[in-house]
């Protein structure tokens, strides 16, 4: 075979990568180019969402992505930081590979499951045994009461923020780990030399020496979060509303997309989910880009 | 230990564990709570007549053999593409590393579109195909699903190309062999099941994917192998049947469900029996 063709292969396929990026870029900004050139800067703060009207804005669906995936992303960080310990420093050597194993099913199962078992099993549940269970702890308090007040629907944000709490833990508990694992063995034996116990070779050595890292884990499960839709489409309710509770119908910009893009007539209506589209796309590029440094802030430094 | 430690931080070390088990069995537990799930509604609802029939009208009977039949080629289709230039993507970052500015913008694009949300890819494929050819169609569906396996390809199969040790190239090198050849003849076959791994991993992913198929291929009730029309397929049969109200239609979603579960986890297990022998040598 000769050499230039495989190399001019090789080479164009890095900049067809490139183009689909591009292109990815270049097609979202085009079809929302009506609704950027309607609503302006507006578009991002205004709470209306009519399509019978033709007014649009992106803001209850901006709130509620970063809302329902900051209660998974808390959720989720409280279980990783359990399981990525558990299976690094606690667990017996032959549970940890099982365990390990386990956790990666998790997150082979695909979007659309978890969104089913979400609306079949969650949803119930939390409807009858969660919410209202909740609500009567926080009645008296006066801030919490209205958040987790309203009707027990069983949708909603806390429910969606639960299944993506249970969705992202496999990736988080998993960077974690490579995190954990990048501090020397020696370090640790020489703590655990002069009789530190496990939690204060945890404490005091490994926390301090991975702190970084394990905020860019965090991080890097926010932003899969974000962009998570199908989970989110079964049980967020679908609304195009601000809600002060967390058990009431609300939306994300993912679920508002695939539940209203093929249903939408007009162009404006289009270019505005199209425009969200393209907020999300920003936004979860941003969030890459901060665990991307961390998680290599600390790999630099023990490396 | 022959000194005995104090209460206090014995407490907090075994409250530590208890923190760490307990979070530890409370994934689990949503773990077996779906897989229970899925088993006991999944085989209700399976049937022989799944795998030979069509999707029936609400309240009817049938199968999903159409979209059985549209996910397969789709998913064929978007693997051979995805595998392909993956792979090529994947030599150049690891075989051709002269470029090396090329190559690390490369690399960073493919971990954006690595973590781009999947939706995001079909509103691409919608606006790249499907508006300017009039319609939804197998083959955008096809191209949507290789654009969300590609970066996961790519990823994969430089990692394993960048273990085969540089004495091998070397040796090839030495031997007087083109580039091309020690990287088609040496390279590729001494990393021949990590590539196989990174491409199962992907389909595994891709197998299971309804995002990128909502507004490209869309859906269809009927049998269709025409890959400019618009395709049936498993998942957003999935997510119709189960967000209607008919129950004949819900019991085929779980039926869905179970099976592409069950061929994600054969392809986990596979892909780990494969790949064993080359990690341990």
């Amino acid at each position: 075979m000769k050499d230039a063709p495989f190399r001019l292969g090789t080479r164009a396929s890095a900049w067809l990568l490139i183009l689909i990026f591009a292109g990815i870029l270049a097609s979202l900004l085009v079809l929302s180019w009506p609704s950027i050139r309607g609503f302006g800067v507006g578009f991002l703060v205004s709470s209306e969402w009519n399509p019978v009207t033709k007014e649009f804005g992106a803001w209850p669906s901006i709130v509620g992505t970063i809302v329902c995936s900051l209660i998974a992303i808390v959720l989720g960080t409280i279980l990783s930081f359990g399981i990525a310990f558990f299976i690094t420093e606690i667990a017996p050597r032959r549970i940890r590979g099982v365990v390990a194993r386990l956790i990666e099913l998790m997150a082979g199962i695909p979007s659309i499951i978890y969104g089913m078992w979400g609306l079949f099993v969650l949803v119930p549940f939390m409807a009858t045994t969660v919410q209202p269970w909740l609500m009567k702890v926080f009645a008296p308090v006066p801030v919490l009461n209205q958040i987790f007040g309203g009707a027990p629907t069983g949708v909603g944000l806390f429910t969606a923020g639960v299944v993506l709490a249970i969705m992202v833990t496999p990736l988080v508990s998993s960077v974690m780990r490579d995190v954990l694992a990048t501090v020397p063995a020696s370090m640790k034996e020489a703590a655990y030399a002069v009789s530190a116990t496990r939690w204060e070779v945890i404490r005091y050595v490994l926390l301090p020496k991975t702190k970084v890292g394990l905020i860019g884990a965090v991080i890097l499960g926010f932003g899969r979060a974000l962009g998570e839709t199908m989970a989110v489409t079964f049980v967020i309710g679908n609304a195009h509303a601000l809600t002060e509770s967390l058990f009431m119908p609300t939306t994300t910009i993912a679920a508002s997309i695939a539940n209203e893009f093929n249903e939408a007539t007009g162009t404006l209506y289009r270019s505005a989910l199209m425009e969200i589209g393209l907020i999300l796309f920003v936004i979860t590029f941003l969030i890459l880009l901060a665990s991307r440094l961390l998680i290599s802030l600390t790999s630099r430094q023990s490396g | 230990m022959s000194r005995s430690l104090s209460f206090g931080r014995r407490a907090k070390n075994s409250l530590f564990y208890l923190f760490s088990v307990f979070t530890t069995l409370f994934a689990l537990f949503f773990l077996g709570a779906i897989f229970w799930e899925l088993i006991r509604s999944g085989f209700a609802g399976l049937d022989w007549s799944d795998f030979t029939e069509n999707t029936p009208p609400p309240m009817t009977d049938g199968g999903f053999l159409n979209a059985l039949v549209g996910s397969l080629i789709m998913t064929t289709i978007a693997m051979s593409l995805a595998t392909v230039v993956g792979v090529l993507v994947a030599t150049f970052l690891s075989e051709f590393r002269k470029q090396a500015r090329l190559g690390s913008v490369v690399r960073f694009l493919n971990d954006i579109l690595l973590s781009a949300p999947s939706i995001i890819i079909g509103l691409f494929i919608y606006a790249l195909l499907v508006v300017p050819f009039g319609g939804f169609s197998g083959i955008a569906g096809s191209i949507a699903l290789a654009i969300v396996a590609l970066p996961m390809i790519t990823r994969t199969c430089e990692d394993v190309l960048r273990i085969v040790p540089d004495q091998l190239r070397e040796a090839g090198i030495a031997l007087g062999l083109k580039r091309s050849t020690v990287t088609l003849r040496i390279i590729y076959r001494s990393a021949r099941a990590g590539m196989v791994t990174a491409v199962l991993l992907a389909l595994g992913r891709v197998a299971g994917e309804t995002a990128p198929l909502l507004f490209t291929a869309l859906n269809n009730s009927g049998f269709s192998a025409n890959l400019f029309a618009p395709m049936p397929n498993l998942p957003v049969m999935i997510y119709q049947f189960a967000m209607s109200p008919y129950e004949n239609w819900k019991e085929l979603a779980w039926a869905a469900s179970l099976l592409i579960t069950v061929f994600i986890l054969a392809l986990n297990v596979f892909s780990r029996v494969i790949f064993r022998p080359s990690t341990s040598s």
